[in-house]
């Protein structure tokens, strides 16, 4: 009798034992899938940045070009020029994407500097002379396909940011998310007036 | 109780005919019209985005058959011998939609380019809107600067294009895109191993045969003349093989799975 109770016990505990390392291969199995996530958006998140530090790059080469040519434009190159310094002075960090405040900072900065551009290749069509410039029609090109880059990325991003934030918020996955810390990531907004990539008609 | 529902199948669908054999008929043909219409939308919005099979394409009968097959071979072996897909696209209109945009989505749904090497390139025409775009996929952004696709644009394209010569320069512009991109990448030989590992099996079976049949016959100058035989199928097949991978596909183009990432330039003529 007592052999037998002991056997239904032991049974009882295999079983218990069972589910629970059923529950932890589980668990363990979407966790790793949260982390596959997280990683791709963290990658398209890092093909963003090195978009936007490219376009910083360009900034001082294009001004010290089309200040040669056009120097009465004074205002314009200053508020291209601050408008990078403020850039270059963000530090984010892949955490900071989880960061609501911190990525409208780094969204409106980089706003500024773009529609500051966008301002400084309009005042450009008034100089015939530079659109007759090998150099800087190089300069344009790139500045042009850099924010081409910008937008292709940007879209990217937000693709990677829905397909981790859907995981993480639907059952069951929500429920290992919760436990181990997966949070919701941020999206680029639509493009408002002044995030629209500079066009100009050749 | 059935001529209740009846009555308000009525007063829904006025539809009091079918009411009798099944109330629901009418909602369901509603329904069926709903998803009919979603799928239709569906399939217009991806018209928008015209599906290549060959390496270069003309949606605007500009361009003569013979020149577009001469293109077309000309990419293919382009293709064959560096492994960059080049594509050219022409069409008459982009109705207001963005060149940058559509020629992003033209070249990523049609998978130009390795998977590897991500190495397409696209060069799209939209012939009344006067505009002109080469799409670099990511792995020749570096053979392919923006500034240098914008340089062919302005300097090799447009200038026929005023003169109303298309055909000179689209072949100006694929030329200089080939001449920037030749030395990025070469052609693996492993699409012809499948082939080669087939092929010997068969010969040396034939040897055998051939061999067995003339020492049937007697004499040992037959498996001489076996040897002799299998030596020549085996040449001949080493030169066939290396040339007539292209021809099985009838210069077709299907992309290779390579990716975009907003790379190239833009321009006008």
């Amino acid at each position: 009798m007592k052999n037998k109770g002991l056997m239904i016990g032991c049974g009882i505990g295999a079983v218990l034992v069972v589910i629970i390392i059923g529950f932890v291969l589980w668990g363990v199995s979407i966790y790793n899938s949260l982390i596959t996530l997280e990683e791709g958006v963290n990658q398209s998140w890092a093909q963003v940045e090195s978009q936007y530090q490219r376009r910083a790059d360009l900034v001082p080469n294009l001004v010290n070009t089309v200040k040669g040519v056009a120097e009465f434009e004074r205002e314009t190159f200053t508020a291209v020029t601050e408008a990078r310094a403020r850039v270059n002075q963000i530090n984010f960090t892949p955490e900071m994407l989880e960061n609501q405040n911190a990525f409208q900072q780094f969204q409106s900065a980089q706003g500024e500097l773009s529609s500051a551009l966008s301002r400084l290749l309009v005042t450009v069509e008034n100089y015939p002379q530079l659109k007759a410039n090998e150099n800087f029609l190089q300069l344009q090109a790139q500045l042009e396909g850099t924010e081409n880059r910008i937008a292709v990325e940007r879209m990217k991003f937000n693709q990677a940011v829905q397909g981790y934030n859907t995981r993480i918020r639907r059952f069951p996955a929500n429920f290992i998310a919760g436990i181990t810390g997966f949070n919701q990531k941020q999206y680029f907004q639509a493009a408002e007036g002044a995030d629209e990539v500079p066009r100009v008609e050749f | 109780m059935n001529h209740k529902l009846c009555k308000i199948y009525i007063k829904l669908n006025l539809r009091g005919k079918r009411c009798l054999v099944s109330g629901l008929y009418p909602r369901r043909l509603l329904v069926s019209l709903v998803i009919t219409l979603l799928f239709l939308s569906i399939s217009s919005a991806q018209e928008q985005f015209p599906k290549l099979n060959r390496y270069a394409t003309d949606l605007t009968n500009t361009i003569s058959s013979n020149q577009l097959d001469y293109l077309n071979r000309d990419l293919k072996t382009f293709d064959d011998t560096t492994s960059n897909q080049l594509v050219f696209l022409m069409l008459a209109s982009l109705n207001n939609y963005p060149i940058e945009m559509f020629a992003y989505e033209v070249a990523t749904k049609n998978n130009i380019g390795t998977k590897e090497n991500n190495n397409g390139v696209l060069l799209l025409v939209a012939k009344n809107d006067r505009k002109i775009r080469i799409e670099v996929g990511y792995g020749l952004e570096g053979a392919l600067p923006d500034a240098l696709a914008s340089s062919i644009i302005r300097n090799e394209i447009a200038p026929h294009f005023r003169r109303d010569d298309y055909y000179s320069g689209i072949q100006a512009g694929l030329n200089a895109i080939k001449l920037a991109t030749m030395g990025e990448y070469k052609r693996d030989k492993i699409l012809d191993d499948d082939e080669g590992t087939g092929f010997p099996i068969i010969y040396f079976i034939m040897f055998i045969a051939i061999s067995i049949l003339s020492s049937m016959r007697g004499g040992r100058g037959g498996g001489l003349a076996g040897l002799i035989l299998l030596g020549g199928m085996t040449g001949g097949k080493g030169r066939s093989s290396s040339g007539g991978f292209g021809g099985g596909s009838f210069g077709g183009f299907s992309g290779g799975g390579g990716s975009f990432g907003g790379g190239g330039a833009s321009g006008g003529w």
